[in-house]
This record gives structure tokens, C-alpha cells and sequence, in this order.
């Protein structure tokens, strides 16, 4: 791309969206007639989303060292058509039933009876279609900015990618687990050689943690085998009910591993550092995607699996998210670098999920859900805003900053969507997602619903405060800004900000998907407390 | 006196083996070629030609002291894997090391004969016999560094405690004798069913017990393992982390799943505590190793303690984690020393820094190698943890489990450490590597199982080795 310098920095901005929505229309029609093209041709979808990226990203470890182009242009390929080929799933995913669609059964491990049994209902689509979105994102945005290594990174993210998939897909024990644990590899290596001055630390921090809580789920995992009749079979655990006081210890048994992953408050702390210093990519699929698999599992697992134990520990929950919530908010005032203060938005945000989930009732399922989406796109946008200033100024320190909206104009529009997004105000998505919790969490727990709105409150204060450190106030005499963003990162930037004021202005678009399943997923607590106070009632009777 | 002679088919792959390693031993001394790789490729052909026929030799003989059945044969099948691979990384390296005598294809030779021998033994004077051959070759084996300090070191102090444990076996098998008037573990399971347990007969398992948790390297038995990995050559190290602790694994299983089966409460507890010593004391020290050598010294004791806990169990299902978990512990292993051997200067952790950058293929075997060990699917490591924990969950030992999760992920702190320095770390001095295609076989073999049993267990996994016939 060609930047006039100083004399023609005004006309710049102007050229960049004229030459850039050039562009647009070329990148809908492609969508479009991909949409097309794979709604017609018959493919088992899941598999087909999963293993592209798997395999693809083992071939790209064979392509030359010297073809570093060759291994960019590929991975952008093979994200570009596994987002393609997941369309299917929006366009034909049938939302009146709580079913599980677009299922996939092979005998895997017939000896332990395991199977590789494949499916989506409304929780879990919108995840797939999400990880197929932000992993093009990824590859974009890293074009540049990674020169060393080349295609060892673009083969990590896409063994990340099919591995997200994997886990949102599974609908066996096993094959869950093994996507879950088998992310960690590549994550790892992501962040410990791709990662910022601490990288090493923050690694094998994040490895470590990751790693206690899935194994002790594990545990969890084997003994609920042997409660379901020897089998792994999620859909079949989900018609079994465990004794009262196994359905405890497995709720705190997967406890461990989804808190981990969300992060929630006690053990949050690998997050911060995870998120710092992994690369920008890495960032956004840790923020966008990874921490939503622990909202995740306890939407798959955890509630409907122990219902009676969720719904007895459901006030802790909410008291630990709330105090997620608030601490991470304030921590977040303190921040000095751009990327923690980021990350630890991320622990308040990640509060207001789990305290809709374990609202237990519609409005703050469905917001806890819509809010993963959300946060996925939102903070996901403002890791990748990060990125592309840091790529200019190689510095995170927000006193580094200053003035940015004179130099850099469309970054900093860019930049005040996904500010407010992220604050939560109306006509963006987080207002949705946000509202919908708040209801639910006052229907669930007044007080609680109370202190949570402080977050909100203090959520914009600091938010704002960064904006303006950053892209007021006088132009600061570290700061290097260049350019403003070239087409690459509008183009990279341009399909968030249409996801932010579309789910916005009509969140309907999504939240007609989860309707349903979320339904089914309250009438299965529902139902079986209610087994549980009749029970009760006649063991008093006795 | 007509003495008939016994039927020899159960026992035909020993004899082979011995047969052709005495042959071996004659030959070496009139061929006067300058390397011995021919005896390596001979043992390779030969323990190829004895996998074959293990499956058609099953039976009993010698009056019930020799039983080969699917038991023996499947422990037979990871102790000529581990044979097999060893000879592979060996050829060069032995070179390099100096170390390349005639003696020492033979002494590994007759140290897998001796362990095929103790996985089908039923009787405790053979199983006795069969532990010493094994015993005395891995002492020679250890110290065939000749004129090296710490080799003879490692030599000597295998040896000397090698020969207490081997008494205190003798102590303990006489005492079972004197009690069921028997050695056959047959007879003393059905004589010890019927009378009451005294404090003698504990005594003699307990004494029992020690001895291969000698062999096993299970702390507080351990303390050898260290020094005499880290002072045998690289090979030597490879084939003792495998071969000696799956076969005393196999006597294990044998002695106490048969002879003992009416005191299964007395040695699980004892086991249990074993288990849980062995996986503290493995895996904590070795996060502070900064010898490689060392440090995979302690990872295989925390990994005996894993496979304790299939033993634990006490069931076949058990057992049969115990036996899929040391095939798969074979691999990855093997794989582990065969990256060590392929360095010119592999001992030293640092050693490790920047590898990744100098030879980035060596490096990401070494990473899988590594998941795998630390047990993250989608690699055999994980499907042998899998296993074994299954197995001890379905038994009720669930907070055993717990504690070995817990260990576990201790564990991962000191394997991603290596990968850590290969990745992460800039790179000191170019590492040189000797690649030659015997090793490259043994690394691509153990690979390929890696994965292959990662990402489909069925190959290993949901058979059941019985072991009566």
C-alpha cells in the first residue's frame, strides 16, 4: 500500500475507505456465492470445519521455509473456506427444535464406548460460526506483523481454530476432552515464542492452570462414565439423574475446569498475563474465543448434566461473578498497559456471562450467551485495534499515547465503536447482551443484580479514560503513529463493526437461534428440582 | 530312569534367544569387521523371527513352571519392542561412545531373555532365575563404558543394591516356601486361601513387594535410578527405563494377582502408599534436575507410579491398563532417548535452548515426545493415563486418582520446560546432530505409535489378556 507522508496525511484516511469499499462489494459476492455453492453440495459440515484447519495446518509445517507468503496466502485460504463452509450451519440450522443438528455418529473406541459423535443446537452454532469468523481475522492481522517463523504460526492458529471448533461441536465425553486438552499445545507454543518480554512466564502460567482444572475434570468425567451406564454420551448423560451428592462433587469436579477456562474470580489470574503478552492473534482467540469454552461447558455440561447442583450452588456462582465483575472493573482502573487493562475488562466481562448462567432462568441465559458473542467480537475488535497500534509504536504503555485521533482518524472511529460497544451503550451490542443479564440477574438475586450495574458504571469510566489517554490530549512525543490504517486492517476491522450495530439494532438476528435450546435447558432444572422438592416433601411425609 | 522330556513349545522363543546370543557371543570373536552393526541386525532378525512366533508357542510346561499365555506373551511383545528399538538408537551411538564391544548386543540379548523368562514364570524359584539373568546382564550393561568413571560408578551401585534387592527376594520367597511348602504360585495361592494370614506370611510379601519395587524403581527403592541412568550410556538408559520395569511390572502382576490373591487387601495398601511416595518423590525432583538424563530418570519413576495404580485395582481391566499404559510408556520413552542420542550434547538441559531454531524438526519430535509424556491427547501419553485411571476409578480407588492427577499436572511443569528451552529460549551454541538411519527408524517408529494409538486406541486398547489358559 501507498502512504503519502505529512503533506498528505489529510487526504489519506479518505483514499484508504474510497480504494477499501472497492473491495467490499467483491468480498460479498464471495460470501454470497460461497454460501451458494456450499449449501448445495452435500458434506458432513462439522467435520468437514474441523479437520480443514487440522490438516491444513499440519500442511502448512511442509511448505519451504522461504515461501512465507505461500504459508500466509494458505492459511487465509483455508480460514476463508472453513468460514465457507460453516455457513451451511447458519443458513439451514432449523430453530424451532432444542435437537441436536447436523448430527455425525462413527464408532470410534468401541472397547470403552466412545464414540465420534458430532452435533450443534442454538448454544453452541453461534460459537462455531464465531471461531470461523475471528480465525480469518487472525490471519489478517498478523500478515505483517509476524516475520519470524512464519509458518510454524499460521499452522498453530489453524490447529487452534479446528480444536475451538472440536470442542463446541462434540457431543462425546472423550472427543470433547481431547479437543479441549489438545488446544493447549498449540496455545502454548503461541504464546511462549510468538509472546511479548514476559512471554516464557505467562506460558507456562497459562499452561499450568489450564491443565490442573482439566484434569481434575477428567476425574469428574471418568466417574460420570461409570454413573451413565458406561458411556460417554453426552445426550445420553443428559437423560441420566445422579445421585444428589455425586451430582456435587462432579459439579465442583468440572468446576475446575470451566471456572479456569471463563476465567472466574479465585483463579482469574492467568488470564492477565496470558493476555498481555500473547501475540495479537493469539490475544483475540484467547479473548474471542478460548474463555468462552468455560461459559461454554457450563452451559453443556455442568447445568444440565447436575441440574439439581447448579441450582444449588447457582447463589455462590452469582456471588463470585459479581465479585468478578467489580474487581476486575477496578483493577482495570489502575491499569498502566493498554493490552492488561484489556484483559482485565475481560474478568468483568466474563462476570456478567456466568452471572446470567447461573441466573437460571431466560432473559439471563440468552444474555449470557448473546454477551460470549458479544465479547467475543467487541473485545476481540479491541485486541485487534491493539494490535495494529502496536505494530506502529511497539509500545503497550498508555502513557506512551496521546493524540492518536489527530494522526491515525479511521483507527480512532474504529476504536470509539468498540469503546462503546464494550461500555455497553445502546445501539451496539453490548447493550443487548449486558440488559438482558442485568434482568436476569435481578430476577434471580436483586442485591446482586445492584452491584453488578456498578461494574457497568465503572466499566465506562475506565474505558472512556482510556480513550481519551490514548487519542486526545496533546500528541505525545513517544508516540510514532506513521499512518493511519491501511486496507488490510480496515478490511479486518470493517466485519466487527458491522456485526457490533447489527446484533445492535436487531439482536433478534441471534437470539432466535438459542430460543429454544435455552428453553429446553431451564425446563431440564426446572423439572428436575421440582422431582427433587417432591422428593423431598415425601421423605417428610415418611 | 526315563526322564520324558517336557514339551518344549511354550518355551521356544527362549531357547531361540538364547541359542542365537551364545552364537552370537562365539561368532563376534573370529569376525574381524570393523563394526559390529552385523550383531545388531541379527538381534533386530532375530527378535523379529521371536514376535512371530510368541502367538503359536502358548501353553504350560515343566510341571506348571513355565505358562505362555496371552499375559506373558503381550509383556513378551513390549520387552522385544523395547529390545528392538534399542538396538536402533544403539549402532552409531555405541560408536561415538566408545562402547562398542561384541559383548554388548549379547548382554542385551540375554537381558530380554531373562525377562520373557520372568513374564512366564509360575513358579518363584524360575521367576527367580529369570529376574538374575536379566539382572546381571543390565550390570554389565551399565558400566560397558569402560573407562569411564561414571559408568563404572553406575555399574557398581546397580550392582550392589541389585544384589540386595535379589536377596531380599531369595529372603522372601523362602519364607513363602516354609509357610505353603511350595514355590509354584499356583499352589501357594490355593494353600494360602485356606489358612489364616500371620504376621510371617506378611513379612515375606512385604519382602517380596521391595524386591521388585526395586526393579520398578518405586521410591523408596528408587535411589539408584538416577545415577545409574545418568551414568550408563544414553542406549543402555533407554532400554533400563523400558524393558527391566515392564518386566518386574509382569512379576508383579503375576505374583500378587495369583500367589497372594487372598491378601489383595494387605499389599493394596501397601501399594497404595508406594504409589503415591513414587509419584510425589518423581515428580517433584525432578523439576530440579538440569541433567536430561536425570531428569527422565525421575519422570519414569513418577511413571511406575502411574502404572501402580492399574495394579491397585486389583482387576484384569486393571492389569490390562497396566500392560497397554507400558507399551505406550515404551514409545514415548524410546522416542525421548532417541532424540538425547541424536544430539551431539544432549545431557545437559540447556543444552535444549533454541533447538528449535538449529534443527526444527528434531525439535518438534521432541515436543510431542514430551504432550505425550506428560499425557495431553491427542497422544498415547494421555490414552495410557486414560486407561489406567479408568481402570482405578471403576475399583473405587478414586481419590488415589485424584492424587495422581495432581501429580500429573506437577509433572507437565518440567516436560514443557524442555520444550520451554527449545522454543522459547535463544539459542547458545549450534547443536550438532548425528542423524543416521537406524535412529530415524527408531524415532519415526515411536512417532508414528504416538500418534497412531493417540488417535486410535482401538489398536491397543479392549483386549483382554487373561492370564490362565
Amino acid at each position: 500500500m501507498q502512504t503519502g507522508h505529512d503533506s498528505h496525511a489529510d487526504k489519506q484516511p479518505v483514499n484508504t475507505i474510497a480504494r477499501t469499499l472497492l473491495y467490499v462489494p467483491a468480498i460479498i459476492a464471495f460470501v454470497y456465492l460461497g454460501a451458494i455453492f456450499s449449501v448445495q453440495i452435500e458434506y458432513p459440515v462439522l467435520s468437514w470445519v474441523i479437520f480443514l484447519p487440522i490438516i491444513g495446518g499440519f500442511l502448512i509445517f511442509l511448505i519451504p521455509r522461504k515461501h512465507e507468503m505461500l504459508a500466509r496466502a494458505t492459511s487465509l485460504g483455508l480460514t476463508l473456506v472453513a468460514f465457507i463452509l460453516s455457513l451451511p450451519l447458519y443458513i439451514n440450522f432449523d430453530k424451532t427444535t432444542a435437537k441436536m443438528q447436523f448430527t455425525e455418529v462413527h464408532n470410534w473406541i468401541p472397547a470403552w464406548g466412545i464414540k465420534y459423535s458430532l452435533g450443534v443446537d442454538g448454544i453452541s452454532i453461534l460459537f462455531v460460526l464465531l471461531s470461523t469468523l475471528l480465525s480469518i481475522l487472525c490471519v489478517t492481522v498478523s500478515w505483517t506483523a509476524i516475520t519470524e517463523k512464519v509458518k510454524e504460526f499460521y499452522g498453530s492458529i489453524l490447529l487452534i481454530e479446528g480444536s475451538m471448533i472440536g470442542v463446541f461441536c462434540s457431543l462425546d465425553f472423550f472427543l470433547f476432552y481431547i479437543f479441549w486438552e489438545a488446544m493447549l499445545i498449540p496455545m502454548y507454543i503461541l504464546i511462549g515464542v510468538w509472546g511479548g518480554p514476559n512471554r516464557v512466564y505467562a506460558a507456562i502460567k497459562f499452561f499450568l492452570f489450564t491443565l490442573v482444572g482439566s484434569l481434575l475434570m477428567l476425574v469428574g468425567i471418568i466417574v460420570s462414565y461409570y454413573y451413565t451406564n458406561k458411556s460417554f454420551d453426552v445426550l445420553q448423560m443428559m437423560n441420566t439423574t445422579y445421585p444428589y451428592t455425586i451430582q456435587l462433587i462432579l459439579f465442583w469436579a468440572f468446576f475446575a475446569a470451566f471456572a479456569v477456562k471463563v476465567p472466574m474470580f479465585p483463579v482469574h489470574t492467568w488470564l492477565p498475563d496470558a493476555h498481555t503478552e500473547a501475540p495479537t492473534a493469539g490475544s483475540v482467540i484467547l479473548a474471542g474465543i478460548l474463555i468462552k469454552m468455560g461459559a461454554y461447558g457450563f452451559l453443556r455440561f455442568s447445568i444440565p448434566l447436575f441440574p439439581e447442583a447448579a441450582k444449588a450452588m447457582a447463589p455462590i456462582m452469582i456471588v463470585l461473578s459479581v465479585i468478578a465483575i467489580i474487581y476486575g472493573a477496578v483493577i482495570c482502573l489502575a491499569q498502566t498497559d493498554l493490552k492488561r487493562l484489556i484483559a482485565y475488562s475481560s474478568v468483568s466481562h466474563m462476570g456478567f456471562v456466568t452471572l446470567g448462567i447461573f441466573a437460571l432462568n431466560m432473559q439471563g441465559i440468552q444474555g449470557g450467551i448473546l454477551q460470549m458473542i458479544n465479547h467475543g467480537i467487541v473485545t476481540g475488535a479491541l485486541f485487534l485495534s491493539v494490535g495494529i497500534i502496536y505494530e506502529r509504536t511497539h509500545t503497550r504503555e498508555i502513557a506512551h499515547y496521546g493524540g492518536a485521533a489527530t494522526a491515525m482518524p479511521v483507527y480512532a472511529a474504529f476504536f470509539m465503536i468498540f469503546t462503546l460497544a464494550s461500555i455497553g451503550l445502546p445501539g451496539t451490542n453490548g447493550f443487548i447482551g449486558e440488559f438482558l443479564i442485568l434482568l436476569g440477574g435481578f430476577m434471580a438475586w436483586k442485591l446482586m443484580g445492584v452491584l453488578a450495574c456498578t461494574g457497568i458504571i465503572i466499566g465506562a469510566g475506565y474505558m472512556l479514560w482510556l480513550y481519551q489517554k490514548v487519542f486526545f490530549l496533546e500528541t505525545n512525543p513517544y508516540a510514532h503513529y506513521h499512518e493511519d490504517v491501511n486496507e488490510r486492517e480496515f478490511l479486518t476491522l470493517l466485519p466487527l463493526v458491522v456485526l457490533v450495530l447489527w446484533i445492535g439494532f436487531y439482536p433478534n438476528a441471534l437470539l432466535s437461534f438459542m430460543e429454544v435450546s435455552v428453553q429446553g435447558l431451564i425446563d431440564r432444572v426446572n423439572v428436575s428440582a421440582q422431582q427433587q422438592i417432591t422428593q423431598n416433601i415425601i421423605e417428610v411425609i415418611k | 530312569m526315563n526322564i520324558p522330556l517336557p514339551d518344549l513349545t511354550p518355551i521356544i522363543p527362549e531357547i531361540i534367544m538364547s541359542i542365537v546370543t551364545c552364537a552370537l557371543l562365539t561368532v563376534e570373536v573370529f569376525v574381524k569387521d570393523k563394526t559390529k552393526d552385523f550383531l545388531g541386525i541379527i538381534c533386530i532378525g532375530t527378535a523379529l523371527a521371536v514376535m512371530y512366533m510368541i502367538p503359536m508357542s502358548q501353553g504350560v510346561t515343566f510341571g506348571g513352571m513355565f505358562i505362555s499365555d496371552g499375559y506373558s506373551s503381550y509383556f513378551k511383545f513390549i520387552f522385544l519392542i523395547s529390545l528392538i528399538l534399542t538396538i536402533l538408537i544403539s549402532f552409531k551411538f555405541i560408536q561415538r561412545e566408545d562402547a562398542e564391544f561384541g559383548e554388548y548386543y549379547s548382554l542385551l540379548m540375554f537381558a530380554t531373555a531373562g525377562m520373557m523368562i520372568m513374564a512366564s514364570s509360575a513358579d518363584l524359584i524360575l521367576l527367580y532365575l529369570g529376574l538374575e539373568l536379566m539382572a546381571l546382564s543390565t550390570y554389565i550393561l551399565a558400566g560397558i563404558k569402560r573407562h569411564d568413571t561414571r559408568s563404572n560408578e553406575a555399574a557398581l551401585k546397580y550392582f550392589l543394591l541389585g544384589a540386595f534387592s535379589s536377596a531380599i527376594l531369595l529372603f522372601g520367597i523362602s519364607l513363602t516356601y516354609g509357610l505353603t511348602t511350595s514355590t509354584n504360585i499356583y499352589q501357594i495361592a490355593e494353600h494360602l486361601k485356606q489358612g489364616e494370614t500371620s504376621i510371617t506370611l506378611l513379612i515375606a510379601m512385604i519382602m517380596i513387594i521391595c524386591a521388585f519395587a526395586f526393579k520398578i524403581a518405586s521410591a523408596p527403592f528408587h535411589m539408584w535410578a538416577p545415577d545409574v541412568y545418568q551414568g550408563a550410556p544414553t542406549s543402555v538408559t533407554a532400554f533400563f527405563s523400558v524393558g527391566p520395569k515392564a518386566a518386574g511390572f509382569a512379576v508383579i502382576g503375576r505374583v500378587f494377582f495369583i500367589a497372594f490373591e487372598s491378601l489383595q487387601m494387605d499389599w493394596t495398601a501397601i501399594l497404595i502408599g508406594l504409589a503415591i511416595l513414587t509419584m510425589a518423590v518423581g515428580n517433584i525432583l525432578a523439576i530440579v534436575q538440569t541433567n536430561m538424563k536425570r531428569m527422565l530418570a525421575y519422570s519414569s519413576i513418577a511413571h511406575a507410579g502411574y502404572a501402580l495404580l492399574g495394579i491397585i485395582a486389583g482387576t484384569t481391566e486393571g492389569l490390562n491398563a497396566v500392560m497397554t499404559y507400558l507399551l505406550i510408556y515404551a514409545f514415548m520413552n524410546m522416542g525421548a532417548f532417541a532424540i538425547v542420542i541424536l544430539l551431539e550434547k544432549g545431557e545437559n538441559i540447556k543444552d535444549y535452548n533454541g533447538l528449535s531454531k538449529s534443527h526444527p524438526l528434531v525439535a518438534a519430535m521432541m515436543l510431542v515426545f514430551m504432550f505425550s509424556l506428560t499425557g495431553i491427547p491427542p497422544t498415547a501419553g494421555f490414552i495410557g493415563k486414560f486407561n489406567i485411571f479408568m481402570a482405578a476409578i471403576n475399583a473405587g480407588y478414586t481419590w488415589v486418582v485424584v492424587v495422581a492427577v495432581c501429580f500429573s499436572a506437577i509433572s507437565a511443569y518440567y516436560y514443557m520446560r524442555i520444550v520451554m528451552n527449545m522454543f522459547m529460549k535463544p539459542m547458545e551454541a549450534e547443536a550438532k546432530i548425528y542423524p543416521n538411519p537406524a535412529n530415524g527408524a527408531a524415532l519415526l517408529i515411536s512417532l508414528l505409535m504416538v500418534f497412531i494409538i493417540g488417535i486410535m486406541p482401538s489398536v491397543v486398547i479392549g483386549y483382554t489378556f487373561q492370564m490362565f489358559m
